[in-house]
C-alpha cells in the first residue's frame, strides 16, 4: 500500500484535469440557464422554470432508470403528492399552516417513504413487474386526489403554495428554481461517480457478480429509492407554485412519459443526457406550437426509435472517447512480481472445509456427499467429465446455491448456506465461467467495483461529496490501476469493457477477485478461450497470487495447467468425488484416466 | 348489496381476466410482456362504439370488424415493438418498446376519438338490475374465450404448435415449426382476446381512452397473482380480483378499493414473485 499513497498532489492535478471536460457542459448550461432572463421574455422564463423542475425530479430518477435500470414510469404520482402535501400543509386546512420553506422538506420526507414503498417490488423483481407497480401507484394517486375532498379539494383543486420575497416574482421563483435544479444535479452526479453510482450499474448489469463482490441489492436500491422519492416531492412543491392552482387533471400520465423518455433519450448511465433530453422535451412542444395536442405521441416516436435505431442515446453521441480505434495486436503481458506491493503477505490462515455436501435439482443429483479441503497458499484443483458438479460447488461455496445437507467451515466459523453477498466479508472472491463484466462501465470501474465493501463513507456522504467518500475514491482507483498493472491491463483501464476481447476480460475478472485481497480465489474455468502463452502467463500470475498465502480452488479443463500448478488435486465424477491426492497421484490413477483424462 | 357486489365483481373480473388472457397469448410465444393488452381491450370498447353507434353498422358486423381491426393492431405491434427486440430479450427493451407502441395508440384514441367517455349500445337487450346485459355479458364472453382456447390448444395443430413454442422455442423450431408465424398469429389472437374483453366490457367501461391504462394495471394484476403465462392462473385470479375489488367499492368506498387493490399487488409480489400458481424461476449462475 505504501507505494500507492506516495502521490498525493499528481493525483489531484490529474483528477482535475480529467474531471474537466466533464463539469464544462454543466457550467456551460448553468452559464446559459442564468442569462436566460437578459434575454428573453416572461413565456421563454416560464418554460425554464418548467424546465427546471422537471430536472430536479428527472436527476433523482435518472439514477434509478439510468443507472440502476429499473424501468419507473409512474414518477408523476410522486411529483402529485409532493404538490398536494406541499399545497395542503401551506394552506393549513388540515393542520395548522406551515410557511413553504417547512413545507418542502416534510413533502420530500413524504416522497422518500412513498418512493420506497412504490420500489419495493424492484428489490425482488425487473423490468415489466416493477414498470406495473409504478404505472399502478400513479393510477391510484390520481384517483385518491380526485375523491379525498376534505383535504385535496377533489376536482375543484387547492392553491398552490406561495414563496415569499423574493422568489415571488418569475424571474425570482426561476432562480430559485434553477438553484434546486444546480444542487440536485451536483448530488446526483456524486452519487453517480462514487462506489454507490457504480454498484448501481453492477447490480444492472451483472447482478451475480455483484453479488459475489458483497453489494447489497436492497440496500442499494432503497437509498435510491429515498433519494429519487425526496426529489419528486419537492419537484412536486415546486410544480404547485409555477400552477398556482393544482387540480388532479394537472397530473397527466403525459408527464410521467416525459421524464422516463427524456432519460432514455439522454442514453443510460449519464448525467449530461438526460439533462439535454430533458431541456429538448420540455422545449420541444414549445416550438412547433401545432405539435402541442400530439406531444405524447411525439415522445413515444421518440421512445421508439431511440430503443430500435439507438439504445445508447445522446451519451452514446457525446461519446467520442470510446470511438478511437484500439491497437488490434496488444497481448496480455501481467506482471505478478508487482502483487507483492499490493496484496498483502498472508501467514498460516484458515481452512474451507466442506464436508458432506449434498444438492440436487429436481431428481438430478448435482452434488452428492462432498468433502473439500481449501487450505492457505496452496493451489487446489478441481477437475472431471462435463455435468460432474464443479462449477456447482463453487456456487455452493459462494452460497449461490444452499447445500441439502452437509456444512461448509472456513476456520472455526460455519459459513453461511445460500448467501452470497456474505462471501466478500469473509475474504471469499471468485470469477465467473462465462465473463460477468460490467460492458458500458470502464475496465477501471469493473475492477474497482470488486473493493465496494471495503468503501468506509455512507452514501450521504458519497452524495455530499464530504472528504471521507473522496479518499475511499482515491483508494479504490490506486488499487486498481495497480491490480490492472498485476493483471497487464493497465493501457486499457479507460476503455468500456465491451470493446475488449474475451482473453481480456477473464484477466478483468480476476483483477476485480483481487481487490478484495482474498484469502480465498475461487476461479471457474479462468484458461477457456485463451491463447496458449495467455495460460502459461495466467499460470505465472495464479501461483503468485498463491505465494502471497491466499488459498485457490480452480476449476479446470485444460489438464496441463491443473498438472503444472497444483498442489492438490479433486477429481469429480457425478458429484463424487473419484480420486483426491497430489497430480502425480492422479495422473496415474486409474479410474481417473479411464473416466476422464483418456489414455 | 351482496348480489351487486357478485355481479359486478363478476363482470369486472372476467375483464381484467381476459385482459390477463391477452397478456399470456403473446408472452407464451414470444416471452414479451406487452403494454398493449390494456390498449386493445380500450380498443374494443372504442371500435365497437365507433362502428354500431356512430357509423350505424348492424352489430354483427361492428363486432366482426372490431375484432379485425383489434387482431390487425396485434399484428402492427408484432412487428414494430416485439420482432425488432427479441434478438436481445435479456435486455428487456421490449418493456420500452411495446410502451412506445401503447402510448401512441391511446394518443390518437384520445385525439381521434374524443377524452371523454362514450356510450356503447346495448348488444342483446337481455336482462336488467344485477342480471342485466352489461354484467352477464363479460362472464359469458370470458367463458365462451376459455372454451374456444382450450379447444384451440387441445384439439387442433395451430394450437398444439403454440404450446410447442411456448414450452421450448428451440425445440420447436428444430422441428421445423414456423415459429415466426407462429408468432404473428398469437399476436392476432392476442388482439382478438383484448377485443373480445373491450367489447363485451364496452357497457360497464364505456368507450373511453383512458381504460388503456387501466386496464393494463388491472389486468395484469391476474397474471402476477396467477403466475406468468398461466391462463387458468390469470382467469382465478381476475375474478378474484374482480370481486375483491368491487366487495372494497362497496365496503369502504371507491378510493379504498383501489389503495386495496394496489397493496394486494405490492403484497403478492412481494410474498411470491412468481405468482400463486406460478413455478419457481431459472438457475441465476
Amino acid at each position: 500500500m505504501t507505494a500507492l499513497t506516495t502521490t498525493p498532489a499528481q493525483d489531484e492535478t490529474s483528477g482535475w484535469r480529467t474531471a474537466l471536460p466533464h463539469v464544462v457542459p454543466f457550467l456551460g448550461i448553468l452559464v446559459l440557464a442564468l442569462l436566460l432572463p437578459f434575454v428573453s421574455n416572461d413565456y421563454w422564463v416560464l418554460i425554464g422554470t418548467r424546465a427546471a423542475i422537471y430536472w430536479v425530479l428527472i436527476s433523482g430518477l435518472n439514477l434509478v432508470v439510468g443507472f440502476a435500470g429499473h424501468l419507473a414510469i409512474g414518477y408523476v404520482a410522486l411529483l402529485t403528492l409532493g404538490a398536494y402535501t406541499t399545497s395542503v400543509l401551506v394552506a393549513g386546512n388540515v393542520i395548522p399552516a406551515v410557511p413553504v420553506f417547512a413545507a418542502l422538506p416534510i413533502a420530500g420526507l413524504v416522497g422518500a417513504v412513498f418512493g420506497v414503498i412504490v420500489g419495493l417490488p424492484a428489490l425482488r423483481l425487473r423490468t415489466f413487474y416493477f414498470a406495473m407497480s409504478t404505472l399502478g401507484f400513479a393510477t391510484i394517486v390520481t384517483q385518491i386526489a380526485l375523491a379525498w375532498q376534505s383535504v385535496t379539494g377533489g376536482g375543484i383543486g387547492i392553491t398552490g403554495p406561495e414563496f415569499p420575497a423574493p422568489f415571488n416574482t418569475a424571474w425570482g421563483f426561476y432562480g430559485l428554481c434553477i438553484a434546486f435544479a444546480a444542487v440536485t444535479t451536483w448530488m446526483s452526479a456524486n452519487v453517480a461517480r462514487s462506489r454507490f453510482g457504480r454498484a448501481l450499474i453492477a447490480v444492472r448489469d451483472a447482478e451475480v457478480a455483484a453479488e459475489a463482490t458483497g453489494i447489497s441489492k436492497p440496500k442499494m436500491l432503497i437509498a435510491i429509492f429515498l433519494f429519487a422519492g425526496a426529489l419528486a416531492a419537492i419537484a412536486g412543491g415546486l410544480f404547485a407554485t409555477l400552477q398556482t392552482y393544482i387540480t388532479p387533471d394537472a397530473f397527466t400520465f403525459d408527464l410521467s412519459v416525459l421524464f422516463f423518455i427524456a432519460i432514455l433519450i439522454g442514453g443510460r448511465g449519464s448525467i449530461l443526457g438526460p439533462l439535454l433530453g430533458t431541456i429538448i422535451l420540455t422545449i420541444l412542444p414549445e416550438i412547433a406550437a401545432p405539435l402541442a395536442a400530439w406531444s405524447t405521441f411525439l415522445y413515444a416516436v421518440l421512445l421508439l426509435v431511440i430503443v430500435l435505431v439507438m439504445p445508447g442515446g445522446i451519451a452514446a453521441l457525446l461519446d467520442f472517447r470510446n470511438r478511437r480505434p484500439l491497437a488490434s495486436n496488444r497481448s496480455i503481458v501481467p506482471r505478478p512480481a508487482a502483487l507483492a506491493e499490493i496484496v498483502r503477505q498472508r501467514k498460516g490462515g484458515k481452512l474451507l472445509k466442506l464436508r458432506g455436501i449434498e444438492l440436487a435439482f429436481g431428481n438430478v443429483k448435482a452434488i452428492d456427499g462432498l468433502d473439500l479441503d481449501v487450505t492457505p497458499a496452496q493451489i487446489h484443483g478441481l477437475i472431471g467429465p462435463n455435468g460432474s458438479g464443479k462449477t456447482t460447488t463453487l456456487n455452493v461455496i459462494s452460497g449461490y446455491y444452499a447445500a441439502k445437507a452437509g456444512n461448509m467451515t472456513l476456520g472455526d466459523e460455519a459459513l453461511p448456506p445460500g448467501q452470497p453477498t456474505l462471501r466478500a466479508p469473509c475474504g471469499i472472491a471468485r470469477t465467473f465461467q462465462t465473463p460477468r463484466v460490467i460492458g458500458e462501465a470502464s475496465v477501471l470501474q469493473n475492477v474497482m467495483i470488486g473493493g465496494s465493501i471495503e468503501g468506509r463513507a455512507t452514501f450521504v456522504e458519497a452524495m455530499l461529496a464530504l472528504p471521507r467518500n473522496g479518499e475511499d475514491e482515491r483508494k479504490l482507483a490506486a488499487k486498481a490501476r495497480a491490480l490492472l498493472g498485476v493483471v497487464g491491463l493497465e493501457t486499457l483501464a479507460d476503455v468500456r469493457a465491451d470493446r475488449l476481447q474475451h482473453s481480456e476480460l477473464r484477466f478483468i475478472e480476476i483483477a476485480r477477485a483481487l481487490m478484495l485481497d482474498p484469502d480465498f480465489l475461487l476461479l471457474d474455468e479462468p484458461a477457456a478461450g485463451l491463447s496458449n502463452d495467455e495460460i502459461e502467463r495466467l499460470a505465472a500470475l495464479i501461483k503468485a497470487i498463491c505465494a502471497r498465502g491466499t488459498g485457490v480452488l480452480l476449476v479446470e479443463h485444460h489438464a496441463d495447467l491443473i498438472f503444472d500448478i497444483c498442489h492438490q488435486v479433486t477429481v469429480l465424477n457425478l458429484g463424487r468425488t473419484l480420486a483426491a491426492g497430489t497430480p502425480a497421484e492422479i495422473r496415474v490413477h486409474k479410474e481417473v484416466v479411464s473416466a476422464y483424462l483418456g489414455g | 348489496m351482496l348480489a351487486s357486489i357478485l355481479a359486478s365483481g363478476l363482470a369486472a373480473g372476467a375483464i381484467y381476466a381476459l385482459v390477463g388472457v391477452t397478456y399470456n397469448t403473446m408472452f407464451s410465444t414470444s416471452r414479451v410482456m406487452s403494454f398493449t393488452a390494456g390498449q386493445l381491450a380500450m380498443l374494443g370498447g372504442v371500435f365497437g362504439s365507433m362502428f354500431t353507434l356512430k357509423l350505424g353498422l348492424p352489430i354483427i358486423v361492428g363486432f366482426v370488424l372490431t375484432l379485425v381491426c383489434c387482431a390487425i393492431i396485434g399484428i402492427i405491434t408484432e412487428f414494430v415493438a416485439v420482432r425488432p427486440v427479441l434478438k436481445s430479450l435479456d435486455q428487456h427493451l421490449y418493456v420500452l418498446s411495446t410502451l412506445a407502441v401503447a402510448l401512441m395508440i391511446q394518443q390518437v384514441a384520445a385525439i381521434k376519438w374524443g377524452t371523454e367517455p362514450q356510450p356503447f349500445p346495448r348488444l342483446v337487450g337481455f336482462g336488467e338490475a344485477i342480471l342485466d346485459e352489461k354484467f352477464w355479458l363479460p362472464v359469458a364472453a370470458c367463458a365462451v374465450t376459455i372454451l374456444c382456447l382450450e379447444y384451440l390448444y387441445r384439439r387442433t395443430l395451430v394450437g398444439r404448435a403454440f404450446l410447442a413454442i411456448a414450452e421450448d422455442n428451440f425445440a420447436a423450431r428444430a422441428l421445423g415449426l414456423p415459429e415466426r408465424n407462429l408468432r404473428v398469429a398469437s399476436y392476432a389472437l392476442a388482439g382478438v382476446i383484448g377485443g373480445v374483453a373491450g367489447y363485451s366490457g364496452g357497457q360497464l367501461l364505456l368507450a373511453f381512452f383512458a381504460n388503456g391504462g387501466l386496464l393494463n394495471f388491472y389486468g395484469f394484476v391476474p397474471v402476477a397473482l396467477g403466475g406468468l403465462g398461466n391462463n387458468r392462473g390469470a382467469i382465478v385470479g381476475g375474478l378474484a380480483l374482480g370481486l375483491f375489488q368491487q366487495a372494497a367499492n362497496f365496503l369502504v368506498g371507491g378510493i379504498f378499493s383501489s389503495v386495496a387493490v394496489f397493496t394486494l399487488f405490492i403484497v403478492v409480489l412481494l410474498a411470491a414473485p412468481q405468482g400463486l400458481f406460478g413455478a419457481a424461476t431459472a438457475r441465476r449462475v
